[in-house]
């Protein structure tokens, strides 16, 4: 029987995600066991061309050139995979959505007119259909092998999409809102990181995006303490600023 | 010195008992101050105890403060409970290894002695809960019940009711009267600052005889009484449990679930830091070439998606719905799956809310709706 073949491919991003299949140390040999590494530009300049089983993808859609580029890997890949908060919700870069692209576009470069970019950075799967999309600013790398694995395994990935309180709670970590008051996102966010911020006594960002269940009904707390108005919209709007629930939820505080 | 009676064991001298423990190879869990609480974790001497410090709780705001004082235990109960010890938030419950003939399957180590020292009349009811719904049916739970097995339980009878408290509503406290290997009682006045040390099991007496100190006084017996009912009398919450399943199973489809749910976030606090929530997922880890798997036993929450999760999606989709399930499982369901409520009225879940929704209001307006004509 053949390997299965794994494609990484890159978007709109940092490349932080797709370095953390790097970051796998010794689960990389694991990996590298399990599936061909057929494509992955970023750890080698071998590249074989598809069809792929799995395609890992990374970054957003931000270019006319993407909305090409994914049409193309969607259609050689089996399974196809979004990792990481840019390719499942738009990313840091989805502010613009909010904006006037090409005001920000003039503000940063001498000849904006060199550039080409959409008006919006988007996710993945509002271009081609998605079979599972992987959290994280960046993605958290036991999850990404736990991906791969049922992938590879043919079952479903175990990724919870509760709170990032159940991390909290199970880690033994003290609520940083209710022990310290300090404004967090984790009753609301995807769990993922192992609850990394609170840990180290921050409140969450919600690098992990939304969680399954609703985000409404945090803000009255977070008012309580002292997040009103532009403070509560900015606290949205961050590496998942683009993500359904986060961008009606930072659209309701904006002050009109 | 080997009577068995209560004894009055100066506060100072409370190393003695860490040494009795310790000497019969149990680990000593406890109080301690951590980021900003009191948790439970090893201590190794009175050293380690939250000393001199107090919390202020309220709905959805726990803080501690230094209170000038010498007091050992002059808090309440913290984010934690003694279920992360007999019921830990993750537990391999056994590993498979492939072999050349099928696989072998290693079971996991056996659990630690360990002695849990500062339990509350409250935690003690909630242990006790635990115990009836782990082993107290056909199916007992094998790993809990190896560790029950293994745990001395040192009370302490709560000289202070905190803001969110409510155990004589539950009748579950402030005094510990069961379940208790030895029980303290904390007499701190500007005279004095001792112990009042009784024994609640053949265990407990075994140690007790091992104090060197004097048998206590009925003046001490009195002080701890009057310090106990003074507590009783200061709870900052009562819940009133009459006819408490009629209440709720005629009042499923009340508007307040809906009010409720506007205000909760369905994080899942609640169920972590409750004594008594049970549920749990069980999910087999495999490495990536199959050779190795792991049973993984994690703390599982009635407030999410995949809890009611089947063919065809989740069965409670709505907030309303999931908090409706906890609190109406959790005071009345209880009763008659288990015959004792699953509320120890430790307050819990109202300080550690981040929107501070408490459970005792919640049933005080139930109650108040539905006896509007």
């Amino acid at each position: 029987m053949t390997r299965p073949t794994l494609a990484v491919w890159k978007f709109a991003s940092c490349d932080g995600c797709q370095l953390s299949l790097l970051d796998c140390e010794e689960e990389l040999l694991a990996v590298a066991g399990a599936v061909d590494i057929a494509m992955f530009p970023e750890a080698s300049s071998s590249m074989r061309p598809g069809p792929y089983t799995l395609s890992l993808v990374e970054g957003s859609i931000s270019t006319p050139e993407h909305l090409e580029q994914i049409r193309t890997i969607r259609a050689q890949s089996r399974y196809l995979v979004t990792i990481g908060a840019c390719a499942t919700s738009g990313g840091i870069q989805a502010l613009r959505n909010f904006a006037d692209a090409g005001e920000y576009a003039a503000a940063v470069y001498a000849r904006p007119d060199y550039l080409s970019t959409l008006a919006t950075s988007t996710p993945i799967a509002e271009q081609v259909s998605v079979d599972f999309e992987l959290r994280g600013c960046p993605i958290n790398k036991a999850q990404l092998v736990e991906v791969i694995n049922a992938f590879v395994n043919g079952r479903r990935p175990a990724v919870a999409s509760h709170s990032v309180c159940t991390e909290c709670k199970r880690s033994g970590t003290v609520c940083v809102m209710v022990a310290h008051g300090t404004p967090c996102l984790g009753p609301v966010t995807h769990a993922g990181c192992g609850a990394l911020c609170p840990r180290h006594d921050r409140g969450c960002y919600g690098c992990y995006g939304p969680k399954e269940t609703p985000t409404a009904s945090l803000a009255a707390p977070l008012q309580k303490l002292g997040m009103q108005g532009d403070k509560l919209v900015r606290f949205y709007r961050s590496f998942n600023a683009w993500a359904p629930e986060f961008r009606e939820e930072s659209r309701a505080h904006e002050t009109p | 010195m080997a009577s068995n009676g209560p004894k009055l064991l100066p506060a100072a001298q409370l190393d003695a008992l860490f040494d009795a423990l310790q000497r019969r190879g149990y680990a000593v869990v406890g109080p301690r101050l951590r980021d900003g609480a009191i948790v439970y974790d090893e201590l190794k001497s009175m050293a380690d105890l939250p000393i001199g410090w107090h919390d202020r709780q309220g709905p959805g705001r726990y803080r501690v403060e230094a209170g000038g004082d010498r007091a050992l235990f002059g808090y309440t109960v913290g984010p934690q409970s003694w279920k992360k010890y007999l019921f830990p938030p993750h537990e391999t419950l056994w590993r498979g290894q492939r072999g050349e003939n099928g696989f072998a399957i290693e079971p996991p180590p056996p659990p630690p002695r360990r002695a849990f020292i500062g339990v509350r009349a409250c935690e003690l009811q909630a242990i006790a809960v635990q115990d009836r719904v782990f082993t107290g049916g056909a199916a007992v739970d094998s790993r809990y019940a190896a560790r029950r097995k293994e745990i001395f339980t040192v009370a302490v009878n709560c000289g202070v009711a905190g803001a969110t408290c409510f155990c004589v509503s539950m009748n579950s406290g402030p005094r510990a009267s069961r379940g208790f290997d030895l029980a303290l009682t904390e007499l701190l006045d500007a005279q004095r600052h001792d112990l009042l040390v009784e024994a609640g099991s053949d265990a407990g007496a075994e140690v007790l005889a091992e104090l060197d100190a004097p048998s206590a006084a009925q003046a001490d017996h009195s002080q701890a009484d009057a310090l106990v009912a003074a507590t009783a009398a200061s709870m900052g919450r009562q819940l009133d449990t009459t006819e408490i399943r009629a209440l709720l199973y005629g009042n499923a489809e009340s508007p307040r679930w809906k009010a409720v749910a506007e205000r909760c976030v369905s994080c899942g606090n609640c169920t972590s830091v409750c004594p008594t929530c049970f549920c749990s997922d069980v999910q087999d880890v495999t490495s990536l070439d199959g050779s190795t798997t792991e049973r993984e036993r994690t703390w599982a929450s009635c407030f999410t998606q995949s809890f009611t999760h089947m063919a065809g999606g989740s069965a409670r989709v709505s907030t309303s719905s999931r908090y409706r399930h906890w609190l109406t499982h959790k005071l009345a369901g209880w009763i008659d799956q288990f015959g004792t409520s699953g509320c120890v009225g430790c307050g819990r879940c109202i300080t550690w809310c981040p929107p501070g929704i408490d459970l005792t209001e919640e049933i005080a307006a139930l109650r108040a709706d539905a006896e509007k004509p």
